[in-house]
């Protein structure tokens, strides 16, 4: 009994890794591990002696997030400039050090920590490795070898809270975090300054759901925020964000008034803009490729850090906003930007 | 109906098994209508034989003949379409179905798609009438007897046609009133031309119940014999390979002091009917209690109640005038109580711990075997080494596991490491149970002995043989009380009967003699 | 049957080596099929598992936590009991040790071992948690103690969040230099690679499992409760007593298991939005080593050098980890699928045997 119990565990154990790997997203099957992207853009060939790499946190380099955009950035580079470039993902924190030094031992020109959980890794890659140049995406490591981006959330979500305000019907919105971590204290912080700037009455609900890859949890959430009578949620949880989209899709096919901001990326590309509303879009591809250019074409950005917002068009709206916004509400968005640019607004950032 | 023409005939049959050859060129014959008991003991071949012609096994030699044809059984189904029908040891009964249900399985009467319960229950009840075995149709087999459901298994072979019916130890899970019924109906099919093997290992039954006997021994055919020419012991002889004593000898010794006493002993069972009520009883240096009833009375509580397996509601356990109710088995065993258990494999084993693990069972935490917390494995192998020795347990090596052994030695191993704790009272509950005539004339030889040398026995058994072979005293069981007891010399079998079928008046006989 | 087992016995080193290798193959083929070249990328796996000192420590680094989940899981089955809460024991391992690392301040002789021995007593008390409920109210292990690793996730985040974070961060301040138990000159030997004593604690714990089990009379209740209660409560055991000791020196592994990721690892826990799956892994781990110990260690380094060396067919040979975990699978599928291996080998077992018996 026991036996046939254990061999059947042992079983399940086995389908499930192979069967997770068949279920998982194929998209990236033609480059995975090294990019061969065929774009038709004519390369300059300039970095062709320079090897890139990149080191994902969990979410993997398919999380349609911004671990993905980065890789985006990558491969932009390569097709620009013949740069090899490649990937690893993480299947743990532990991972994140050796996935590191796999490129900085490997001699690479560049590497790439995508995401605020590589601080300590690349901290300490860094600093035994002097000669190693290293860059990483929503951290701030002080080395005179790495290049620190960060950008300012709380800015393009300053943009999108006026949006919701604008719109909002019921006068109620909604808020879905992942972590309750400072970065996306952030956003939730400049969201709720974007909405009272344009409709102080309007009620800001938050729900932490504590995870980023759990779509079941942003479902309930949703769920639960839309009974409540909110009609616009913005949401910062990553993978869990995707369970909003589908409990907003199922609604809107029942007739509901409901809409859903999108987060990292032009969300409406994926879960189309019926229920996307707009996103607040954070240019991780942009300043992956930019950093990465900069070295190639000798500019290498060592030791500093840049926070990219919305003077850079770092942060911000995607284009395909005006689907769903109307033109004036747009405008006021653009004379927000001004003020933020300009310095008129000071945007909270918790 | 020509009863010299065979139904069976099996020649030269033989069956290897790797390292063993289970059947050694086995001739047998069954003549129709006849009864024909395969006797032999555990081990012997018999099921094996038995599992070739139902056609579960191929034989690697040997012609199979059936009615006078030469055939070749590649099946169970095969077997049912020739008209052998198996009646097995362990029934083979789906619990929810009702009896009709369970007798035309996987033969059912259909009308249009569904199938016609109806005439379902009206087939079966005229098989039932036919043959004398009286069953309700309709009722589910989780609510009937063992014994019933054993009918339930018998009007499935026959519902399907069986004319030659084999029974596996058809008796072991049976009371005595209920074989007694068995035999009846056994002789009805074998009246209606069925023709009818049993396969055995006692001896009572065959000269009861069977017209010829093949005995086999070691996968060989020792002898086939009619009943009318041989006897018990003649049997049992052919069956061991040697002279075999059925009489335990027992001389008439004075009983000692009162070592257990048992007082108004009550203890709570399930759905809140008492599991005992108010046992009172005693057992005195050098004499052997016996607890007479059918399964099922309390007896197994009797003796948890006793060793501290579960705890008492009421009354009181003293062993040598100290009490030792509701304490710890480990307790009671330090005190000086030594435990044959009902199930030796439930309780008396660890199977999977090796032979020489478990002759420390129940004494390991002693300095003995080990001080320090450490195992001493050197003093547990020389433990088991002198019990193998002195109790002739038959096995590969101390530390062979205890699984691999045979049930007549797991028994042994058992009696040994229990007689070797010197108890003042050893509790032997069924204690041949399941084994073959050589281990229990081993263990009822062993347990008088321990009776001589003065210990006090209590012994639990639903074999009334046994308990007249080694009782000084009975005490009959009913639901969980003592309804009295008898002299085990000058016992009334009819009153001894009475009172296990809960029948008071026969009751009135002295209970305190100590 | 006898001869048989008898030629399996003495192939106990084929069969899984067989194993190993139809996993490889089956592996291979999944490779082909997606259009990568699977010798480049099984060079590039044993290349990355022994290239260089870095590697190699840090292949046993990944090895570690694996063999004390491993021994967790195996001590509970060898007791009866299913130890499926290895991971959320894991996870108060490491927030003990945690707690008394970072809010503590005590010579090192005192600070490293009170925390070693905080963590594994955290981890020993949530599996007795379960231990206790099945021995008093008859609760399954098993269902309690899935349940208590989401207890023990959300716990130890709240714990850390609230009490031990460091401000602007979600994870704990530092542990002390004091509790850390890393091996510096092994690091600078292995460059660099997170060496720490946890490596040999746990080769310790594989002995300790061993000994407990087999050589004391506490094993032998062990052992027997977990064989066969009713047995045991026959020969006057405390069963129910037992059941809760048998999870709690479960769980004091797979603390251990935890405690050395922090003071070894890391030096710090972070606030986690799912469990490591270390504890998990151990599960299968234990079923590949059947149970034993030697098994158990060599499970873990099979379990644990896949997974590490993986990385090396991404960066080899370009294989997606999708298809690595395929590769993964199949291995362990057939390694633990010992009747399919020895099914497949048997005319080639059968023969040598005969030719054996010829040859006598």
């Amino acid at each position: 009994m026991k036996k046939t119990f254990s061999f059947m565990l042992v079983l399940i154990v086995a389908l499930t890794l192979v069967l997770s790997a068949c279920g998982a997203n194929k998209e990236n099957e033609g480059g995975a591990g090294t990019n061969k992207d065929e774009d038709a853009v004519v390369s300059d060939e300039t970095g062709k002696d320079f090897k890139i790499g990149m080191v994902t946190d969990v979410g993997g380099v398919n999380d349609k997030s911004f671990n993905q955009s980065a890789w985006e950035g990558l491969k932009k580079v390569t097709a620009e400039t013949s740069a090899q470039t490649k990937y690893l993902e993480s299947k743990g924190d532990a991972d994140m050090e050796p996935n590191l030094n796999s490129f900085v031992k490997e001699g690479y020109s560049l590497t790439w920590g995508i995401g605020f959980l590589f601080f300590d890794a690349m901290t300490k890659v860094a600093a035994e490795n002097p000669d190693a140049k290293l860059a990483v995406i929503d951290s701030v490591v002080e080395a005179p070898n790495v290049a620190s981006v960060t950008f300012a959330e709380h800015e393009g979500s300053y943009l999108v809270g006026v949006v919701a305000g604008l719109m909002t019907k019921t006068n109620k919105i909604g808020f879905v975090g992942g972590m309750d971590i400072p970065v996306i204290k952030r956003f939730e912080a400049g969201f709720k300054a974007g909405v009272a700037a344009v409709k102080p009455d309007a009620k800001v609900e938050v729900n932490y759901t504590g995870d980023f890859g759990k779509p079941d949890l942003g479902k309930l959430a949703a769920a639960t925020m839309y009974d409540a009578g909110v009609d616009i949620i913005f949401h910062a949880a990553g993978g869990t964000g995707n369970g909003v989209f589908n409990e907003a899709i199922d609604r809107k096919k029942n007739g509901a008034d409901i809409w859903v901001i999108g987060v990292d990326k032009d969300q409406s590309l994926e879960f189309g803009d019926e229920v996307t509303l707009t996103s607040m879009m954070k240019g991780v591809e942009t300043a992956v490729h930019k950093v990465t250019k900069d070295l190639i074409a000798g500019n290498w950005a060592g030791g500093t850090v840049q926070e990219l917002g919305l003077k850079d068009n770092a942060v911000g709206l995607p284009e395909t906003s005006s689907k769903n916004v109307p033109a004036d509400i747009l405008a006021k968005v653009e004379e927000y930007k001004q003020k933020i640019v300009s310095g008129e607004i000071k945007v909270p950032t918790e | 109906m020509d009863r010299s023409l065979a139904a069976v005939q099996l020649k030269g049959i033989t069956k290897r098994f790797p390292g063993l050859v289970a059947n050694d060129s086995i001739n047998f014959e069954l003549k129709k209508g006849e009864i024909h008991a395969l006797l032999g003991e555990n081990g012997a071949g018999k099921s094996t034989l038995m599992n070739i012609l139902f056609g579960l096994y191929q034989p690697d030699e040997g012609e199979i003949w059936v009615n006078g044809e030469k055939t070749v059984i590649e099946g169970a189904a095969k077997a049912i379409e020739l008209g052998i029908g198996m009646v097995h040891q362990h029934f083979k009964l789906v619990q929810p179905f009702t009896v009709a249900e369970n007798i035309v399985l996987g033969n059912e009467p259909v009308k249009g798609l569904k199938i016609d319960y109806k005439l379902a229950n009206e087939k079966v009840r005229s098989i039932s009438e036919r043959y004398g075995l009286k069953v309700d149709p309709q009722i589910r087999i989780k609510d009937i007897t063992v014994g019933m459901q054993q009918r339930v298994e018998i009007l499935k072979t026959l519902y399907r046609g069986a004319e030659i019916v084999i029974f596996d130890e058809p008796t072991a899970v049976l009371t005595v009133q209920e074989i007694e019924e068995l035999i009846e109906i056994i002789r009805n099919l074998a009246a209606e031309g069925k023709s009818i093997i049993i396969i055995t290992h006692k001896l009572k039954e065959v000269m009861a119940l069977a017209d010829t006997v093949t005995v086999i021994r070691r996968g060989k055919v020792v002898k086939t014999v009619t009943t009318d020419e041989t006897s018990e012991q003649q049997l049992a002889e052919l069956m061991v390979g040697r002279d075999v004593s059925f009489q335990v000898e027992k001389t008439k010794r004075e009983p000692g002091e009162v070592v257990l006493s048992v007082d108004a002993l009550q203890m709570k069972g399930e759905q809140g009917k008492n599991a005992l009520n108010g046992v009172t009883f005693n057992v005195r240096a050098g004499e052997i209690v016996g607890i007479a009833g059918v399964d099922g009375n309390g007896q197994s509580e009797l003796i948890y109640g006793i060793t501290g397996m579960r705890s008492v509601s009421g009354g009181s356990v003293k062993l040598n005038g100290q009490d030792l109710t509701n304490r710890t088995p480990r307790e009671v065993s330090v005190a000086g109580v030594g435990h044959i258990p009902e199930d030796r494999h439930k309780h008396g084993l660890v199977l999977d711990f090796t032979l020489s693990e478990n002759m420390i069972l129940g004494s390991y935490f002693e300095p003995e075997f080990g001080r320090s917390g450490l195992i001493d494995y050197k003093a547990m192998d020389r433990l088991a080494v002198k019990l193998v020795d002195e109790f002739d347990v038959r096995t590969s090596g101390i530390h062979t596991n205890a699984r691999a052994l045979s049930g007549g030695n797991q028994q042994k191993a058992i009696i040994a490491r229990e007689l070797h704790k010197e108890p003042d009272l050893l509790i032997a509950v069924q204690p041949t149970r399941g084994l073959d005539i050589g281990a229990i004339e081993y263990v009822h030889k062993r347990l008088v002995q321990a009776r001589n040398e003065g210990k006090a026995i209590l012994l639990v058994s639903f074999e009334l043989d046994e308990l007249y072979a080694l009782s000084d005293r009975i005490a009959v069981m009913y639901e969980g009380r003592l309804m009295g007891e008898v002299d085990a010399e000058n016992r009334d079998d009819q009153q001894l009967g009475l009172m296990m079928a809960g029948n008071k008046s026969a009751a009135a006989v002295p209970r305190e003699r100590g | 049957m006898k001869t048989l087992n008898k030629v399996f016995n003495k192939s106990s080193i084929l069969v899984p080596g067989v194993a190993i290798l139809l996993g490889l193959i089956v592996g291979a083929i999944a490779m082909l099929a997606g259009g990568y070249n699977p010798i480049v990328a099984y060079y590039s796996l044993l290349d990355k598992l022994f290239s260089s000192p870095y590697n190699i420590g840090e292949a046993i680094r990944a090895i570690t936590p694996l063999i004390f989940t491993g021994i967790a899981v195996a001590f509970a089955f060898r007791t009866g009991l299913f130890n499926i809460g290895v991971e959320g024991q894991f996870i108060m391992g490491m927030t003990g040790a945690t707690l008394v690392g970072v809010t503590l301040d005590l010579p090192w002789y005192i600070h490293a071992p009170l925390a070693v021995i905080t963590g594994a007593v955290f981890g020993g008390v949530w599996a007795a948690i379960a231990g206790f409920l099945k021995a008093t109210r008859g609760v399954n292990e098993v269902i309690s103690s899935i349940m208590l690793n989401w207890i023990a996730l959300f716990l130890s985040n709240y714990i850390v969040a609230t009490f031990l974070v460091e401000k602007g961060q979600q994870k704990s301040r530092p542990v002390h230099e004091s509790a850390l138990l890393t091996i510096d000159w092994l690091i600078e030997l292995m460059d660099k690679a997170r060496m720490h004593w946890g490596t040999f604690i746990a080769i310790i714990c594989i002995v300790v499992f061993y000994v407990l089990l087999w050589r004391t009379k506490q094993g032998y209740e062990l052992r027997a409760v977990g064989h066969n209660p009713d047995a045991a409560l026959y020969a006057g055991m405390n069963v129910n007593r037992t059941i809760v000791k048998s999870m709690f020196i479960s769980g004091l592994f797979a603390g251990l298991g935890g405690v050395f990721e922090i003071l070894g690892v890391f030096g710090y826990q972070t606030v986690m939005a799912a469990s490591w799956g270390y504890g998990f892994d151990g599960i299968a781990v234990a079923l590949l080593g059947g149970n034993t110990p030697v098994g158990v260690l060599l499970g873990a380094i099979l379990f644990g050098g896949l997974n590490y060396g993986s990385t090396g067919m991404s960066f080899g040979a370009g294989v997606p980890s999708e298809v690595v975990r395929i590769v993964i699978g199949s291995v362990i599928f057939f390694v633990a699928s010992h009747g399919l291996v020895k099914w497949f080998l048997k005319p080639f077992l059968n023969k040598r045997a005969s030719k054996r018996k010829e040859a006598v």
